[in-house]
């Protein structure tokens, strides 16, 4: 694992951060030394299939945790029940989740944003129709103007416009859309929502922000400049919890790795450990996920019939378990 | 050449009349909701009749008219209460499907023989009994009144009017020019506030139409005894009134939200927004725009709740997206134009197609024709309308 | 009258624009085609113009039991008798006047049926000699306060129980026709995510397309009444084919579809009014016999309806449920994505919705023509459009057995509402009422299911 972060406090350090959460134990649903989020008992069924059941997760305060899983996990699904756009199928009978102390059970999307959790979508939400700047704005918290009783008297709210409009500028400078913030968000391309889309998160200055795949679709240059951004937020204490599928991304950054398969929890711990784990490899990551597919030893014809064979064995090995 | 002019005046008079005035406050209404906020409200014309019915019950119950107003206003915000409450929280088909039936209730409670003491039943509220405190502050007098050297109630000859009204209409014209221009300016660099020419050069325009209209058609108002002026007044200036307070509130970050919410509601919330209290807000705001049109609505007629009823709505929407939805002037605009073409429409039937193939019922049932189709062309065609901003259009939702 | 204009649809045009008027007037062209004669004998409606005249309209009986054949007179403000008319099977009087001022109306006693009787006016309307006073003023139309009842009215009338009985019957009645239109309405809603605010139109151009082949074109009922359907269907056929297949190709928004269907709306209710004139029509001319089972008293022909409405929505129930159609229909509402991913031809399954959705929506306004509303007018079907939209959503928006649950218990809430106190129209709120309450506890509906975010 490359480690290259500048240390300043409290979590900055990355041995101090390794030392941490090597007390914890590596298996799903162990305890944090100081957790942010504790989740208990949280299940969501769609007819009869059941997309989330995690019994318990606690996920740590000051760190970059990651959730990974193979496509239908119940990742997003997840993200969407603790963050109060979905209600657990569990919900009364047993399903309790807690953000910094706070019950969350029964609290709307809104108030948990308000609380400092802040979610991006994996589907970005680009408000078409507005302007990049716009977007922004929108982030900013406790904006008097936003109060129907204020907002016709601009005098009471055109300092704060102000400064929102200068954060706003600010991180889109270092999000790299400066020069399209009097652009429709819905001219931007894939690659950009996604960017605004986090940005704008960030515009909330959340105490814990959750990404939804943030780095799909970006290109290696500005994905490698927002991990160094995500890193920096996390020494200034900011706790991110982030879903991902590319395990290059998730190796460079996290500090924890969460796996989920089929709605539940199957591991936990450090990045190498946990993609060193059997059952991960063999419900996710495939036997070959070290080997580079850009690699152009593949295209030599034995190696990668090789490959192609022994993918072929485990997916009939898969598939009789699966009838079974 | 007769024909022509007797056609333009009928079209003019419609255009400046209070009821398209009061039409054009409630779509003002309908703006801040559907336009602004995307909240799909099918039953503007029952926000109306709920403000009418409050302010003519009120008064002929010898309450004053201040107050009668906002008994009217308050009716109209327990509507938003009782309506939003369910269905904000839903997706927007239900809100429609809901105000739509709302709309057609408040509608049949109103002609309910059993409160016929209060709405006059399927009769209605004749204006004789409320309008008297609204005539009463009238300052324009008897019709002496002289303003410059030119006396409203007597125009010069046929020439002098059709001088008039092409000053009017030119002037119109250049309005409409002026803030397009301004519009198109503005959305290219959206960030540098208008600067403060074009604006004077629109308030000179308005007020040189309004003038030259106002000395072309010195008729009263018909079938009351209200002043036609007083009248036209009172509802043009709760128009402006109106869209200085629609330009300040969208304006604000509050107005912002709005559009954010319009666009999508759940990215809203997840950046900590209450959205549903400011759907409500839009709702309720928008709402008594309705009721205070409703008011405008009856000040020359009756309170009839069959005059309300859901066409009413549809016009409403027509006007909304004629104009163009989400914009400050639209709203006005569209309402003038919706009203004065569907009188030429009628009128020039009427004049032009002999008897024996549409009679004069069925020009004006030809007209109505002709306003439902436009409306599907529109918004088929131009969903931005005439004021409309073209670039938005690219990114459907 | 007679010589309507050119159908607009014949002219080809191929612009979204011409399929449109094409497919609003084509089959109202075809009815007027015939009428020819009929239309001269409907009285004409009075309209009343801006400053120059106004009218006095109003009906003896009411909407659905017209009274044929009262005499009815117009007094001047001074007293002076000004004209006389006699209301024909509509129960339609009116009168056109160029002055404002105090009238009254007079209906003549002794041409009433001996089984009614008129209903005092309210206090301020009570004129001489028992005519009933109306305010005219010009540019305006009023309606005198004018009502009639039985004579045995309330005297000895049925117990509380058998009204409870009879309302049962007519709700499930109501409910039944209500299903034929809102189970295509919630179809349509399914697998585009349209509101269809027209809807009400397909229905009442059924009951029109229906007049106009039986009433004036002479045709056996029951060949008409499936003439009618076939009719319609094909104007859902041709409306999709022409506007909504095109309008979705277009990448146009829902809201602005519905916004379309709101338009739409509008001009075809003008266009019947237009084509039909104003005044309330019947399909047949002769009564049916009543049948008494019990406390229930119907008439034969609405056993017959509700047995045709129940068939046909088992028909539906079990297309959906049995076919490959059906299954490819119950995917697409699904997800339209997948389905279109999954091989299934989306257009195609969109067009058949569209197509039996107007067929039922038709065939239930023939039918409610029949046996509900006793004829068919340019409102019949706006009237109902809140019942049907409350039947949808009750049922959980796009689910079409949803609809139908829904639609017999909005049948039943709204017939039942009369003798359990709700006056009038007032009925109809009860069934808004409901929908309120359940929106408030079951957003998604009774079968409906929640959808996904993010
Ligand atoms: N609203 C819904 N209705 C029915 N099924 C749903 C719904 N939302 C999610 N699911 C199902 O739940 C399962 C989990 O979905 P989810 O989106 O959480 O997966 P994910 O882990 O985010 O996958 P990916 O990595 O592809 O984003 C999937 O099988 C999905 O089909
Ligand atoms: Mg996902």
């Amino acid at each position: 694992m490359s480690e290259q972060t500048t240390a300043t406090a409290g979590h900055a350090d990355p041995a101090a951060r390794r030392q941490m959460m090597s007390q914890v134990d590596r298996i799903p649903g162990s305890a944090k030394p100081d957790p942010i989020l504790r989740v208990d008992h949280i299940q969501r069924r769609f007819g009869g299939m059941m997309a989330v059941d995690v019994e318990h997760l606690e996920v740590q305060r000051g760190i970059i945790t990651a959730l990974i899983g193979p496509n239908g996990a119940g990742k997003t699904t997840f993200f969407n029940l603790i963050t109060g756009f979905d209600r657990p199928t569990s919900a009364g009978k047993g399903a309790h989740w807690a953000f910094d102390g706070a019950t969350l059970d029964k609290t709307s999307a809104s108030s948990v944003a308000k609380a400092g959790m802040v979610r991006t979508f994996q589907l970005t939400k680009a408000l078409s129709r507005m302007t990049v700047m716009d977007n922004m704005m929108l982030g900013a918290k406790d904006q008097g103007g936003e109060s129907l009783a204020k907002a016709m008297f601009r005098p009471l709210w055109r300092q704060q416009e102000r400064e929102v409009r200068h954060k706003a500028e600010e991180l889109l400078d270092r999000f790299k859309l400066l020069e399209k913030r009097d652009d429709y968000a819905g001219s931007l391309s894939g690659g950009q929502r996604k960017l605004l889309e986090m940005a704008r998160a960030l515009m909330t200055d959340p105490s814990m922000i959750m990404l939804d795949e943030p780095m799909a679709g970006v290109n290696p240059a500005l994905t490698q400049s927002l991990l160094g951004h995500i890193q920096s937020l996390r020494d200034d204490g900011m706790t991110v919890l982030f879903v991902e599928h590319d395990m290059h991304v998730v190796q460079h950054i996290s500090d924890w790795v969460v796996v989920m398969a089929e709605g539940r929890i199957v591991a936990e711990g450090p990045a190498d450990t946990v993609m060193a784990d059997k059952a991960v490899i063999d419900a996710y990551l495939g036997a070959h996920h070290e080997t580079d597919l850009g690699d152009d030893a593949l295209l030599d014809e034995g190696v990668a019939a090789a490959l192609e064979l022994e993918v072929a064995e485990e997916e009939a090995a898969r598939n009789q378990e699966g009838e079974r | 050449m007769d024909t022509f002019l007797s056609i333009l005046n009928s079209v003019v008079s419609e255009a400046i009349a209070p009821d398209t005035a009061a039409v054009a406050i409630a779509v003002i209404g309908l703006n801040i909701h559907f336009g602004f906020t995307g909240l799909l409200n099918i039953g503007q014309a029952g926000y109306m009749l709920l403000g009418a019915y409050g302010m003519a019950i009120s008064i002929t119950h010898d309450i004053p008219l201040a107050l009668a107003v906002l008994i009217g206003l308050v009716i109209s915000l327990i509507f938003s209460l009782i309506l939003g409450l369910p269905t904000l929280k839903l997706r927007g088909d239900y809100l429609a499907i809901v105000t739509i039936s709302a709309a057609e209730i408040i509608r049949y409670t109103g002609r309910l023989a059993a409160f016929e003491d209060f709405t006059g039943g399927s009769q209605g509220i004749f204006g004789k009994s409320y309008q008297g405190p609204f005539i009463s502050l009238s300052f324009l007098g008897d019709g002496s009144t002289t303003l410059l050297p030119l006396n409203y109630r007597e125009a010069g000859g046929t020439g002098a009017r059709i001088a008039g009204l092409l000053v009017a209409l030119a002037a119109l014209a250049a309005i409409v020019w002026v803030a397009k221009r301004m519009k198109s300016r503005g959305s290219d660099e959206p960030t540098v506030g208008t600067s403060a020419t074009p604006k004077l050069l629109l308030a000179v325009l308005s007020v040189v139409m309004v003038l030259a209209l106002f000395f072309s058609f010195p008729q009263s108002e018909p079938n009351t005894s209200v002043d036609g002026w007083w009248v036209r007044l009172v509802a043009w200036g709760l128009v402006g009134l109106s869209c200085l307070i629609v330009f300040l509130l969208v304006r604000s970050p509050w107005g912002r939200l709005l559009r954010g919410i319009r666009e999508d509601e759940d990215a809203i919330r997840s950046l900590g927004k209450n959205v549903f209290a400011i759907k409500m807000q839009a709702l309720i705001i928008g709402g008594m725009f309705g009721a205070l049109g409703g008011m405008v609505y009856v000040l020359t007629g009756s309170v009839q709740a069959d005059s309300m009823g859901r066409q009413l709505t549809f016009f409403a929407y027509t006007a909304l997206l004629l104009g163009g939805a989400a914009t400050i002037f639209g709203p006005v605009l569209g309402a003038i134009i919706f009203f004065s073409a569907r009188i030429l429409v009628r009128e020039m039937s009427g004049a032009y197609v002999p008897n024996s193939i549409m009679s004069d019922q069925q020009t004006e049932q030809f007209s109505y024709i002709v306003v439902g189709i436009v409306l599907v062309l529109l918004v088929i065609f131009r969903p931005q309308g005439i004021l409309g901003n073209k670039r938005e259009l690219r990114f459907h939702v | 009258m007679k010589a309507c204009p050119r159908p607009p649809g014949l002219r080809r045009r191929t612009t979204v624009v011409g399929a449109l008027l094409g497919l609003l007037l084509a089959p109202l062209v075809l009815l007027v085609a015939g009428a020819g004669s009929a239309q001269a004998s409907v009285a004409t409606l009075c309209l009343a113009q801006p400053e120059q005249t106004a009218c006095i309209n109003g009906t003896v009986g009411n909407r659905t039991n017209p009274v044929e054949g009262v005499e009815v007179t117009l007094l001047g403000p001074d007293g002076a008798e000004i004209e006389s008319q006699t209301t024909e099977a509509d129960g339609k009087f009116s009168f056109q006047v160029e002055e404002a001022g105090e009238y009254a109306v007079l209906v003549d006693p002794e041409t009433l049926p001996d089984d009614l009787e008129i209903l005092e006016p309210a206090p301020r309307f009570q004129g001489p000699e028992g005519s009933i006073l109306v305010q005219v003023r010009l540019g305006q139309t009023v309606a005198p306060d004018l009502d009639v009842r039985s004579v045995d009215y309330d005297a000895g009338g049925a117990s509380f129980g058998d009204q409870i009985a009879q309302s049962i019957a007519q709700g499930l009645r109501l409910g039944l026709l209500l299903a034929l239109a809102s189970v295509g309405l919630s179809l349509i809603y399914g697998t585009t995510g349209l509101s269809n605010f027209a809807h009400a139109e397909q229905v009442t151009l059924g009951g029109m397309v229906a007049y106009g082949l039986v009433n004036v074109g002479g045709l056996n009922l029951w060949l008409g009444v499936v003439l009618t359907t076939l009719i319609c269907a094909a104007t859902g056929y041709l409306q999709d084919r022409g506007l909504w297949q095109p309008l979705r190709r277009r990448g146009l928004g829902l809201t602005q579809m519905m916004i379309v269907t709101i338009g739409l709306s509008l001009a075809a209710q003008y266009a019947f009014q237009f084509f039909v004139g104003a005044s309330q029509q019947k399909v047949v001319v002769e009564t049916f016999d009543v049948v008494e089972i019990g406390p229930v008293r119907l008439t034969e022909m609405s056993f017959v309806a509700m047995g045709i409405s129940l068939l046909m929505i088992g028909l539906v129930g079990f297309v959906l449920l049995r076919t490959r159609i059906g299954q490819a229909t119950r995917a697409v509402s699904d997800n339209p994505a997948l389905a279109a991913a999954s091989g299934i031809d989306v257009d195609k399954i969109i067009r058949l919705v569209w197509t039996a959705a107007a067929g039922l929506a038709g065939l239930g306004g023939v039918l409610y023509a029949l046996v509900v509303s006793n004829g068919i007018r340019w409102d019949t079907g706006m009237q109902i459009l809140l019942l049907l939209f409350a039947a949808v959503t009750l049922g959980g928006l796009g689910t079409a057995f949803g609809a139908f649950v829904g639609a017999i218990v909005i049948g039943l809430v709204v017939e039942l509402a009369g003798p359990l106190g709700a006056p009038g129209d007032l009925k109809y709120a009860v069934a808004l009422v409901i929908l309120i309450l359940l929106l408030m506890v079951r957003p998604q509906g009774l079968l409906g299911r929640a959808v996904r975010v993010g």
